[in-house]
């Protein structure tokens, strides 16, 4: 370590003036065959009442591992404890036995899960998994149980508690099961909270509720929170007190004003800079958007997933109700009208189930839209059988979201981006040549073709992806949500290698991306997209400006550390005038 | 990094008793007219001459050399099974295919069909086939072969549907790959591995199948095998145990040793069980 933490340099910041909890040299050994032998590295850190800890890092970090060893939830032998001291409020966790840690966790600490669909048992009510805690930990009576219970959802402000009391997970959005994740956590007022990515798997509007919602509950109850993300906008939002790790040490721990605005340690600067800015960029040589001719023209375009409708016409006649688009049937993309221009870069934003990546799939063949029509450069899309799509295949092609589900295990990089080639009648070993001369423009070795995808790391497989699909020279370029999968200091990279891309190539790109932020940084004009429906449309720069759709400006109000991003961040190239 | 397959696969000791006996077996097997020049068949000496003394297992009732209709039987069993195991395979794997690749209406008529073989007690159908087919070496192939795909093509189905929806797959249909193409090179070298293994525990199960049919005399004929071997010298078990032991231990050692190499495979091919 060529820096030391603040901690260990400057006078130690102003410690909590009570403190809940104080990790002392804590360090978690990992098994012979890992890649290092600590998980966590002598780690300190206190977090005090009422006050909120953020831990920051990417994968690989520690961070969770962290937070687990303070509830002892390791998988030992595997992980353990191998040296430091966990003390709430002066009791030694790392010493106590299993009856003491059943009673500290839910009862002193509670702890919140990333994913709030499989942290709940999908075949108990949640009324009974949250009484179970407290028949657990306290001798109270099922009336009495069943009072608090339902007060602890009002606290969350879960609607309708009495509803909520007897409903199974499934019957639950992901914002209110992350609700009642919370509920559970304070029924029994623990001193502690541990959120591990609480927000992750949430939209952007959910999340910005969670984190409201957090805040005030801690402030009124007066909450320890330990909160561990990767998201520098939830760190501004919501933290007293950051630490940043890395490799299993702590790089800087400090105030969060201190930490944001003046970085000491270059990760956390490196870290901080990858957040991509709210502010749109200006493309000084974007084509102007009047006189470039459209590339792919849609009109009308509808999808809709279950049964379309549930009997016979004649039937539907007699009986109305039967008519109605049946049970269960979902509009995802509902009469969508769409001029992408030659050369522009789009970005189609919207939460989950927003129908944004089913009107990218439908745009490329993967589904098969039920009505309307697609234009590629005056070709009909709409309709056409897999082997009517064969010429299409090199006007349009696409980048995946998941790196790692997106490449053949078993096939060499090489022969991945050259069969695409192959495929339009290249010869194998002119395929492969320009294969490599991808790879090198992608930013890899040419000798990454003979080497299998399980070698690279997430950003290089998208890298590879990325490769993939400009193998056929494509003049449309589809990426769905490239880089959510990837550490945000990677993201940064590979958004700027499509960027880059792009401009070298001329393609046409549409983005496709929940990330208000990345849209920004990667695209002049945005396409607002909710419940299979535009909402709204136009340049970037005029839609952070003034939204004109409330759901509009609700995205861009919930992105996390709004405040912070608009303001203390600059770029001087980017930064609107 | 891990360690290559072949030393996982190897570095487990339990893998590497199976593949000597399994080895010996073999190469006893295929060394058969060197190592036993005597007919299986054939009345070489006293009947019920006790092991090791002159003869080493022994011989009959009717004087036949044991040594030779174990070496002799091993490759008829070792044949039998391998031969129907690898039409099981193949069948039931191009039937899953299929039916994993395209869904639908497909699916249903396929699978509808394998699950009216696999309502069948596989056995007494094995015996059925055997006898409408007239007993034969061809016909306890069939056999053994009809009897064994439907846990493949259901493996097979499985591991094809959930490869198809995977984010690869896709990226090759956007590339404009045929629908063979896609299954053969994307999908199914990505589903091999629960396949061999399945495939190494069928070949168990097909020289315990074949040995049961021989014993009951459904067996191929004119072929000494092992199954047949424990038919004859079940009524001397008190006076003459050899017959008896001899080709059963060299039963079930075979088939643990297949069972042993199986589950080795299993653990060297399957990703989460790997300890690098």
């Amino acid at each position: 370590m060529t820096e030391l933490p603040r901690a260990m340099t400057g006078p130690a910041p102003a410690g909590p003036a009570d403190p809940v909890l104080q990790i002392r040299d804590l360090s978690v050994a990992l098994p012979a065959w890992a890649d290092r032998r600590l998980a966590v590295n002598a780690v300190s850190l206190t977090v005090g009442r009422g006050e909120t800890l953020c831990v920051v890092g990417e994968s690989g970090s520690g961070k969770s591992v962290m937070a687990r060893s303070i509830l002892r939830l390791l998988p030992e032998p595997h992980l353990r404890i191998v040296n430091g001291q966990v003390l709430l409020d002066g009791e030694d966790l790392a010493l106590a036995d299993d009856r003491r840690m059943r009673q500290i966790r839910g009862g002193r600490i509670a702890m919140v899960f990333q994913e709030p669909m499989v942290s709940l048992n999908p075949l108990m009510t949640i009324g009974r998994q949250i009484e179970e805690i407290l028949e657990v930990h306290t001798d109270w009576g099922k009336a009495e149980r069943r009072r608090r219970v339902v007060a602890t959802f009002e606290d969350v402000r879960l609607p309708n508690p009495d509803f909520i009391v007897g409903a199974y997970p499934h019957e639950l959005s992901g914002g209110q099961r992350q609700r009642v994740m919370i509920a559970m956590s304070l029924v029994l007022e623990p001193r502690l909270i541990i959120a591990d990515e609480p927000t992750t798997a949430l939209d952007v509007t959910t999340e910005a509720q969670v984190l409201t919602l957090l805040k005030e509950l801690q402030q009124r109850h007066g909450t320890a929170l330990l909160f561990i993300t990767h998201n520098f906008g939830v760190v501004a939002e919501i933290a007293d007190r950051v630490a940043v790790m890395r490799s299993g040490e702590l790089v800087e721990y400090g105030a969060v004003g201190d930490v944001l605005t003046n970085p000491q340690h270059p990760y956390t600067r490196a870290l901080i800079d990858a957040v991509p800015s709210l502010v749109p960029r200006r493309h000084p040589d974007a084509p102007a958007g009047s006189t470039a001719e459209p590339i792919l023209t849609v009109r009308g375009l509808e999808k809709t997933y279950g049964r379309p409708s549930a009997g016979p016409a004649w039937l539907a006649r007699l009986v109305p109700a039967i008519g109605k688009g049946g049970r269960g049937a979902v509009k995802a993309v509902d009469h969508v009208d769409l001029d992408i221009m030659r050369g522009s870069a789009v970005a189609l934003v919207g939460e989950s189930g927003s129908g944004k990546s089913t009107l990218a799939r439908c745009l490329i063949g993967l589904e098969a839209a039920d009505a309307g029509s697609a234009l590629i450069a005056g070709d009909q899309i709409v309709g056409l059988s897999r082997s009517g799509w064969r010429p299409l295949r090199s006007r349009i092609q696409m980048v995946f979201q998941d790196p790692f589900a997106s490449l053949n295990p078993r096939t060499r990089v090489g022969d991945i981006i050259a069969r695409g080639a192959v495929l339009q009648g290249e010869t194998p070993a002119a395929a492969m040549a320009q294969a490599h001369d991808l790879l090198k423009l992608v930013g890899l070795e040419a000798k990454a073709a003979e080497r299998f995808p399980h070698e690279f790391s997430g950003g290089q497989r998208q890298r590879i992806g990325i490769a993939r699909a400009l193998a056929v020279k494509p003049d449309i370029l589809i990426a769905d949500e490239p880089v959510s999968a990837l550490d945000v200091s990677v993201q940064k990279q590979v958004l700027d290698l499509l960027d880059d891309l792009r401009r070298r190539l001329g393609l046409t790109m549409l983005f496709i991306t929940h990330d208000l932020r990345v849209a920004a940084h990667v695209c002049e004009q945005i396409v607002v997209l909710k419940g299979g429906r535009i909402v709204e449309q136009g340049s970037t720069a005029a839609i952070f400006a003034d939204p004109q759709h409330e759901y509009t400006r609700m995205l861009l109000a919930s992105v996390p550390g709004r405040d912070w991003q608009s303001r203390g961040r600059n770029d001087p190239v980017d930064r609107v005038t | 990094m891990t360690k290559p397959f072949w030393i996982r696969f190897v570095g487990n000791a339990r893998v590497l008793i199976g593949l000597i006996w399994l080895a010996l077996v073999i190469v006893g097997a295929l060394a058969a007219p060197w190592i036993a020049p005597l007919d299986p068949f054939a009345i070489s000496g006293q009947p019920f001459v006790r092991p090791l003394d002159g003869f080493a297992f022994g011989t009959d009732s009717l004087g036949r050399s044991v040594w030779s209709g174990l070496v002799h039987g091993a490759r008829t069993t070792l044949l039998i099974a391998v031969i129907a195991t690898l039409g099981a395979v193949a069948f039931g794997g191009l039937v899953g295919a299929v039916s994993g690749f395209y869904g639908g209406r497909t699916d249903n008529v396929l699978m509808r069909v394998t699950e009216f073989f696999q309502t069948i007690p596989s056995f007494i159908f094995a015996i059925l086939l055997v006898a409408v087919l007239s007993p034969s070496a061809t016909s306890v192939v069939i056999a053994i072969a009809t009897v064994s795909w439907p846990p493949i093509a259901r493996i097979v189905r499985g591991e094809v549907m959930s490869l198809r929806s995977r984010e690869f797959v896709q990226a090759a249909v956007t590339l404009g790959e045929e629908d063979f193409v896609i299954l053969f090179r994307q999908i199914l070298p990505n589903a091999l591995s629960p396949l061999i293994v399945t495939g190494s525990l069928l070949v168990a199960t097909a020289i315990l199948t074949e040995s049961a049919l021989s014993f009951l005399g459904l067996g191929a004929p004119n072929f000494m095998s092992w199954g047949f071997m424990i038919g004859a010298g079940r009524s001397f078990l008190r006076d003459a145990w050899w017959l008896v032991a001899t080709p059963g231990i060299a039963i079930l050692l075979t088939v643990l040793s297949i069972n042993l190499v199986g589950e080795g495979l299993n653990d060297a091919l399957n990703p989460r069980l790997r300890t690098p």
